[in-house]
């Protein structure tokens, strides 16, 4: 979706400003909102690409205003109400008032811990061969899914070479929707800083994104 | 974290932000519906804070400049070679580890999200979340160095790697000039976390840290 997330190339957020010696969370509740997230994720109620989904469809407004952890949360919550895992009346009451729905893992219990501290593995055996090789030149095509995708605006339309190749893995675009893995190539492509920003681009800078095969075409 | 710090606050909830307070709500209804253990949230949070972090990855880059058979299977396989080291083989198959050189400077951003090799580098700093470097670094990151005080030579190629899928990249900065002979232990210390994105260099011998 062309929505306030995909950030790149976007002008007027003022400059980045590093604080030095962060903490590893500024209030308690940010841990419990990261903890909550990987636990429910690894119990089975979501995968990764639905919950990115569910923090890019926040209004526009309130994405751009919430922190990171809030984000996190204010979609977490969103996501287990619609996929049926809690009701809007126990979040106005704060406690549940009818029994869970099973989980595909279970109850994430202290088990269940180690299991979410590595990280998991996104290819997939292949479909079909690969349509590009590395050096191939591709265009990123001029798409605009209203749903979830990993094809940033900045690069739409822009050609580019392919570069490196990951293998097959999850495609981010149905995985989202729930609508299944689909395993598709990944590479990573490269363009041109000039091709994307115009002649006033630096012309020292390389860009690269990891693509996915459907979102590419040949040149 | 501990729930003793919770119980502290309990006796004046006008103390708690209302985001506070939704968070509880929503971790009570996920405790009472049987969806998760808060001992286990706590075991998350402590993992979090004691097991991941730019250790990890300083480790990875130390051995890189003093092994050169380690730095040619890191560059070709980054999570194969890691995985090698034992404890830090939590990375996962999907990291992309990256080389700078005279000639090229690498950086990673994530435009859509805030994609970042946790194992590697631990949970990401605030700014790397925020908007003003996820638009910027894209296009104009030598204006995004100069916020962090970097200056790169004006010929040298920049190369920003957007993290669009789920593979990670970890930049392998240029070892310090003056460490002939130092250990592995002695060359991790000068390993910055901003030199493993792009947005910094390793620490100079001899300098303040």
């Amino acid at each position: 979706m062309n929505g306030v997330h995909d950030m790149g190339g976007m002008d007027g957020f003022g400059k980045v400003e590093p604080e030095p010696n962060e903490p590893m969370f500024h209030e308690q509740w940010e841990s419990r909102v990261l903890a909550m997230v990987r636990a429910m994720g690894a119990a089975g109620a979501f995968n990764i690409d639905t919950s990115r989904f569910y923090r890019e469809t926040l209004p526009p407004h309130v994405y751009l205003s919430s922190s990171y952890y809030k984000k996190w949360f204010l979609g977490l919550e969103e996501m287990l109400i619609e996929k049926g895992y809690l009701t809007r009346e126990e979040v106005a009451a704060g406690h549940a008032m009818q029994p869970g729905k099973a989980l595909k893992h279970g109850t994430f219990d202290l088990a269940n811990v180690e299991r979410v501290m590595v990280r998991g593995k996104f290819d997939r055996p292949a479909p079909a061969p690969a349509k590009f090789k590395i050096g191939d030149r591709v265009r990123a095509k001029n798409m605009h899914p209203a749903t979830h995708t990993r094809l940033p605006r900045y690069v739409r339309g822009h050609v580019g070479v392919v570069e490196l190749n990951h293998g097959c893995h999850v495609f981010p675009d149905t995985a989202a929707m729930e609508r299944g893995d689909n395993p598709q190539w990944l590479y990573t492509v490269v363009f041109e800083g000039r091709d994307l920003w115009g002649e006033d681009g630096d012309p020292t800078l390389k860009v690269s994104i990891d693509a996915f095969e459907p979102y590419l075409e040949p040149v | 974290m501990s729930h003793d710090h919770d119980h502290h606050h309990h006796h004046d909830h006008s103390e708690l932000s209302e985001t506070e307070l939704r968070v509880r709500a929503l971790e009570t209804i996920l405790t009472e519906k049987g969806y998760v253990e808060p001992a286990a949230l706590d075991a998350i949070i402590q993992a979090y804070e004691t097991k991941i972090g730019p250790h990890n990855g300083a480790r990875v880059v130390a051995k890189a400049w003093t092994d050169p058979a380690f730095k040619k299977a890191l560059l070709e396989d980054g999570s194969k070679a890691i995985g090698t080291l034992g404890h830090v083989s939590r990375v996962g198959d999907h990291l992309v580890v990256v080389e700078n050189t005279p000639q090229r400077h690498n950086m990673v951003v994530c435009t859509l999200c805030s994609c970042y090799p946790w194992e590697m580098l631990g949970l990401p700093p605030v700014w790397y979340k925020a908007a003003p470097y996820r638009s910027r670094a894209v296009k104009d990151p030598r204006g995004v160095l100069a916020d962090f005080g970097v200056a790169l030579p004006k010929d040298i190629e920049i190369r920003v790697w957007d993290s669009t899928a789920e593979t990670r990249f970890l930049v392998l900065p240029m070892r310090p000039e003056g460490t002939e002979g130092w250990s592995e232990e002695q060359l991790a210390e000068l390993v910055t976390r901003d030199s493993m994105i792009g947005t910094g260099f390793p620490k100079t011998p001899g300098a303040p840290s």
